[in-house]
């Protein structure tokens, strides 16, 4: 069964982001779909609890803004598609959606991609045990179902989840064995002056290192994991210093903590598959956490109709999405002849200011999380880089050294990225592996983005859909 | 482990993993149930070693499981009475 919609605008994604784009269009005057994979709109950071709460007063400010945003969309015009997973863009523009019970099909002659990010993690021996999971993705199992990850887990990684997903495991009567972070004081300090804008994410983090304190969590500064083991799943976790560029310290002295989950991040990677499925010129901006469009002030990229807001444009943190969303749907509605310039001019007018400052916070943070060069150079040899091929660093080696130059030769050379994943998880750390070698990333280039834009179930893909429709994107030289 | 304070549990249920019964409830995913039940083993890699939940927002493929015999994202399935589910561990060892 295949759904068909039309609109002035189709959302995709319903995070801060997508959902404050719909807000701002359908404000405008504008027939909205937003499709979400959710059961729920609220993206990551504002997730919807599966599970009810009784207690809404302790699950904090994301949990209310999550709660703010689901009921503004429920009072607009506003169609909102929840549970449906976009697989396939076309220009002009089509969205193919599929459900666990359905499929649809949306037409729209603007297009406005909010997708988010998906989590970076550099691989150590032992990551790809059971037990071992994103920093990112913890939240996920906190905030969705109220779930601790394990009842005595080691957090490991960079950036400020650290800190917000230590303080929700003690929060939830979970044991937090130790924090293991790759930066220093001194860099948290650096980025304090961005941090003044938002005093009330400056107070949320000091009250999370306040709880760390009184349950007399270590909190390891400048360490990173040298390996997880266990036979059926994580049972331990080795962790030692490093330096400034993530380069374990010689003759360190190594700490074992006994765990049974994991939780380990390095930062956020913009999803930024959509986009360059359907042609949309990007750039590659470390600070941004990885490939990101080229967008003018307002979220407008290079191909006419085509939006692009939040995280999947460039990690800046849920307040600058939130902003950008809207700003990219005002702008929608402008470009569609919805509103006239002058009532467009003075709605962006307020946000611009606002988004910059709240972008100056996200870029603070994104600092914390860059790409450490010593940390990719420490990956053993025998460690599994692609999870989905189980393809180790020494294969990847090996293809460089026999002149592999551009991801599209590495994924035919060894298979990584080949995956179900299709090369989310390993791309991030392949590429830093070519930077390595003297390779810019804009040679080298990103994994094609080929349908379906995320994973799925063969038969869901069925249906009236016609395979010939397809319009690949080319791939690069194998040889 | 399931948080308690603050939460309100949907009805419980019951479903099956490899003919293991399993407790969940209304509203929580297949994985994080599972992971309730101290069970973190969803699959075999290629090489065969273990894998479970990794990215828990569908996107790394690692909890895929079979539900009434279709692929499913353990990490995104509701749990519902009844559901049986089939993990691929051991199966696809080369
Ligand atoms: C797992 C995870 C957890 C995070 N947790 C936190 C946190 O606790 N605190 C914090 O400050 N930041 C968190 N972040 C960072 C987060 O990226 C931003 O803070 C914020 O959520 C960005 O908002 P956004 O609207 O740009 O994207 P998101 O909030 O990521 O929203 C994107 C939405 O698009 C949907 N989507 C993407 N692709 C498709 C598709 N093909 N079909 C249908 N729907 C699709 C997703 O389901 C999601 O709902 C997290 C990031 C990740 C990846
Ligand atoms: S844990 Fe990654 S898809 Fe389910």
């Amino acid at each position: 069964m295949c759904a068909d919609l039309t609109a002035d605008l189709v959302v995709l994604g319903g995070g801060p982001a997508g959902g404050h784009a719909a807000l701002a269009a359908s404000g405008a005057g504008l027939d909205v779909v937003l499709v979400d994979e959710g059961a729920a709109p609220g993206g990551q950071v504002w997730r919807a609890p599966g599970v009810a709460v009784s207690n809404h007063a302790a699950l904090g400010p994301d949990h209310r803004a999550g709660e703010a945003l689901r009921a503004a969309l429920t009072a607009s015009k506003v169609r909102v598609l929840a549970g449906h997973r976009a697989w396939l863009l076309q220009a002009g523009f089509t969205v193919h959606a599929a459900a666990a019970d359905g499929a649809a099909r949306l037409q729209a002659p603007a297009l406005l991609l909010a997708p988010g990010t998906t989590e970076r993690v550099i691989p150590f021996p032992g990551w790809t045990l059971p037990g071992v999971m994103g920093l990112a993705g913890a939240t996920a199992l906190l905030k969705g179902n109220r779930m601790l990850p394990g009842r005595k887990v080691v957090v490991a990684g960079a950036g400020p989840l650290l800190v917000a997903v230590a303080a929700s495991i003690l929060k939830g009567g979970g044991t937090v064995a130790a924090v293991v972070d790759l930066g220093s004081m001194p860099e948290w300090l650096r980025g304090v002056p961005a941090m003044l804008g938002r005093p009330d994410l400056i107070l949320r983090g000091l009250g999370w290192r306040a709880l760390l304190l009184r349950h007399g969590v270590p909190y390891l500064t400048r360490h990173a994991v040298l390996r997880a083991e266990g036979d059926n799943g994580v049972a331990s976790v080795t962790v030692a210093p490093v330096d400034g560029d993530g380069a374990f310290e010689p003759g360190g002295n190594a700490r074992r903590f006994e765990v049974d989950a994991l939780l380990v991040g390095h930062g956020l990677v913009p999803a930024s598959e959509a986009a360059r499925s359907l042609g949309a010129r990007h750039l590659h901006v470390p600070a941004l956490g990885g490939w990101v469009p080229e967008l003018d002030g307002l979220g407008r990229s290079s191909i006419a109709g085509l939006y692009i807001a939040g995280d999947g444009a460039g990690v800046r943190g849920a307040a600058a999405a939130a902003l950008a969303g809207a700003q990219a749907g005002l702008a929608v509605a402008h470009d569609l002849g919805r509103i006239d310039a002058a009532r467009h001019t003075a709605e962006q007018a307020p946000l611009a200011a606002r988004v910059a400052r709240a972008a100056r916070f996200g870029r603070a943070m994104a600092a914390l999380v860059r790409i450490r060069p010593g940390l990719i150079a420490a990956i053993p040899p025998e460690a599994t880089i692609c999870r989905c091929e189980d393809v180790t660093r020494a294969e990847i080696e090996a293809a460089f050294d026999e002149g592999a130059r551009q991801i599209g030769q590495l994924k035919a050379w060894t298979r990584c990225g080949m995956g179900p994943c299709q090369g989310r998880f390993c791309g991030p750390t392949i590429e830093a592996l070519a930077a390595q070698r003297g390779i810019a990333a804009e040679a080298f280039g990103p994994m094609v983005a080929r349908p379906p834009l995320r994973p799925m179930p063969i038969g869901t893909l069925t249906g009236d859909f016609d395979p010939a429709a397809l319009t690949l994107p080319p791939s690069l030289p194998s040889s | 482990m399931r948080i308690a304070a603050g939460v309100e549990r949907g009805p419980a249920v019951t479903f099956s993993v490899d003919g293991v019964a399993v407790a969940g409830h209304i509203g929580e995913t297949v994985g994080a149930a599972l992971l309730a039940a101290g069970w973190r083993d969803l699959r075999s890699g290629p090489g065969g070693g273990g894998r479970g939940m990794f990215c828990a927002i569908g996107v790394c493929q690692e909890c895929v499981v079979m539900a009434d015999g279709v692929v499913r994202e353990a990490c995104r399935l509701p749990v519902r009475d009844g559901l049986v589910i089939t993990t691929r561990r051991l199966r696809d060892v080369r």
